[in-house]
């Protein structure tokens, strides 16, 4: 579903992605772990081309992402930040509409109920009309999750969801990607939440100094990491 | 010193002037307003000619005095057009040109001042540019530009006087017209300042009126 061969990125002198290459099949839940600066951003982001690689291809359902196809690829790219980036002067359920109305041309009154099957997947179908500084963090996070979904996308992607919330609302989030990934959504996850990557996801992606250092499942990367870099890095964390 | 009696029944003839005075600081804001969106959204562009036409524009517009601004769009213009410019045109296209600069500049910083994740989120969406800047970005850097374009319009309302020059009936105008015609040159100018003066009340209360209203979604 979605393969990146030998990606490169260098901001000026700075070599931030090494040359990684992967591939990522349907339904499969991917956490990317590693330190602070080791390109996990980075690689996510060249995903759907909000960075633009260095070199290297990234081919999504059968298509090479270039300059050109990129909007096109990014409608089936549903993407969920750290900082959540809501629109802030639209009420929850004019951002959940937004797109799917005015870029994929759907008629209003079937993209409104779609949104509030989504609001009501997430748990936040009374707040349809609130403004979104009026919700907790992990309640916007909700949201911007369920603003992705309603582009209809066949790829989540995940930039730390929680690592911008306060402890007692990490778990209402997790639990809607839990939700998300046992109906089969395929993902990628850059996340700090070992706990959760172990649980849900299929495989585990190391990256240490923007190079893919460990590819394994998540029982391999827990119990026995091949290499020392992972050693110390779950040391650290765990 | 002072003796209004021989110029109360000219306050009405110096009072219409308020008109022809807000013709022109709304026509020239409307201009401004538009022409500064454009020129703004060449600037943080990545198209170079766009840009530097922008910034060329900003520069010229900025560094001459607007009196040689409106001189030029009124006395000189119809030497290249071949045809007179009306007063009221030439002066509404001379502020709303020089405006123009000066709200690009408030509108780019509007911009910039929003949110990046916006732009980012936006993009994830896969929501063209065009549509982005209008129904996103737009929107949420109207709330940083409200403040500053309300202190242009004032400033602008106030700085319209010198279209005296060119001979627009306006409340500067007319109460120099008063003056010449009673010889008290004195009490006409008190009557155009207290009229000013009003005006620059009246449009800071609404300023702030409108600000309020915008804030609501906060
Ligand atoms: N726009 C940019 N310009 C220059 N350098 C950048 C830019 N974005 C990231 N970097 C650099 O690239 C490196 C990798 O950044 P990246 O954000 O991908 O790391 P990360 O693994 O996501 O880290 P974290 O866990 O802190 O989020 C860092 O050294 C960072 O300083
Ligand atoms: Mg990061």
């Amino acid at each position: 579903m979605i393969k990146v061969e030998n990606l490169h990125k260098t901001y000026g002198k700075n070599e931030v992605l090494k040359g990684i290459s992967t591939e990522i099949k349907e339904k499969e839940v991917i956490a990317v772990i590693g330190p602070s600066g080791s390109g996990k951003s980075t690689f996510l982001r060249c995903i759907n081309r909000l960075e633009e690689p260095t070199s290297g291809d990234i081919t999504v359902d059968g298509t090479v992402i270039t300059e050109k196809n990129v909007m096109k690829v990014r409608e089936n790219l549903g993407m969920v930040f750290q900082h959540f980036h809501l629109f802030p002067h639209k009420t929850v359920l004019e951002n959940l509409i937004y797109a799917p109305v005015k870029v994929k041309g759907i008629s209003k009154e079937e993209a409104i109920k779609e949104a509030e099957n989504l609001l009501e997947k997430v748990g936040l179908l009374e707040k349809r009309d609130e403004y979104p500084n009026r919700l907790s963090g992990g309640q916007k996070q909700r949201v911007a999750i369920a603003r992705a979904l309603a582009m209809n996308p066949t790829v989540m992607l995940f930039d730390e969801p929680t690592s911008a919330l306060d402890p007692e609302m990490v778990k209402e989030v997790l639990a809607v990607m839990k939700d998300l990934a046992e109906s089969g959504m395929t993902m990628i996850i850059v996340t700090h939440e070992m706990g959760f990557a172990k649980e849900v996801a299929d495989r585990i992606l190391f990256l240490e100094d923007g190079k893919l250092v460990e590819d394994s499942t998540p029982e391999e990367f827990f119990t026995s990491p091949k290499s020392e870099r992972a050693k110390e890095f779950l040391d650290k964390v765990l | 010193m002072f003796d209004f009696t021989s110029v109360i029944p000219s306050i009405p003839y110096i009072l219409e002037g308020i008109g022809i005075t807000l013709q022109i600081v709304i026509f020239a804001t409307i201009i401004g307003v538009v022409l500064g969106i454009l020129l703004a959204l060449c600037k943080i562009g990545t198209i170079w000619p766009l840009k530097w036409f922008a910034e060329f524009y900003t520069s010229i517009f900025r560094g001459t005095p607007l009196v040689l601004q409106l001189m030029i769009m009124y006395y000189a213009m119809p030497q290249i057009l071949g045809f007179n410019i009306e007063v009221m045109p030439a002066a509404i296209i001379a502020f709303g040109l020089n405006s123009a600069a000066y709200i690009s500049e408030i509108i780019r910083a509007g911009i910039n001042a929003v949110d990046k994740g916006q732009q980012e989120a936006a993009k994830a969406l896969g929501i063209p540019y065009a549509k982005m800047m209008r129904d996103i970005i737009l929107p949420q850097a109207m709330k940083n530009i409200m403040p500053s374009l309300m202190n242009e319009f004032i400033t602008l309302n106030k700085e319209s006087a010198i279209v005296t020059v060119i001979g627009a009936l306006d409340i500067m105008r007319r109460a120099y017209v008063v003056g010449g015609a009673t010889f008290r040159y004195l009490e006409p100018l008190l009557i155009a300042g207290v009229i000013y003066y009003v005006m620059t009340l009246v449009l800071t209360f609404l300023g702030k009126m409108i600000e309020k209203r915008m804030r609501r979604s906060d």
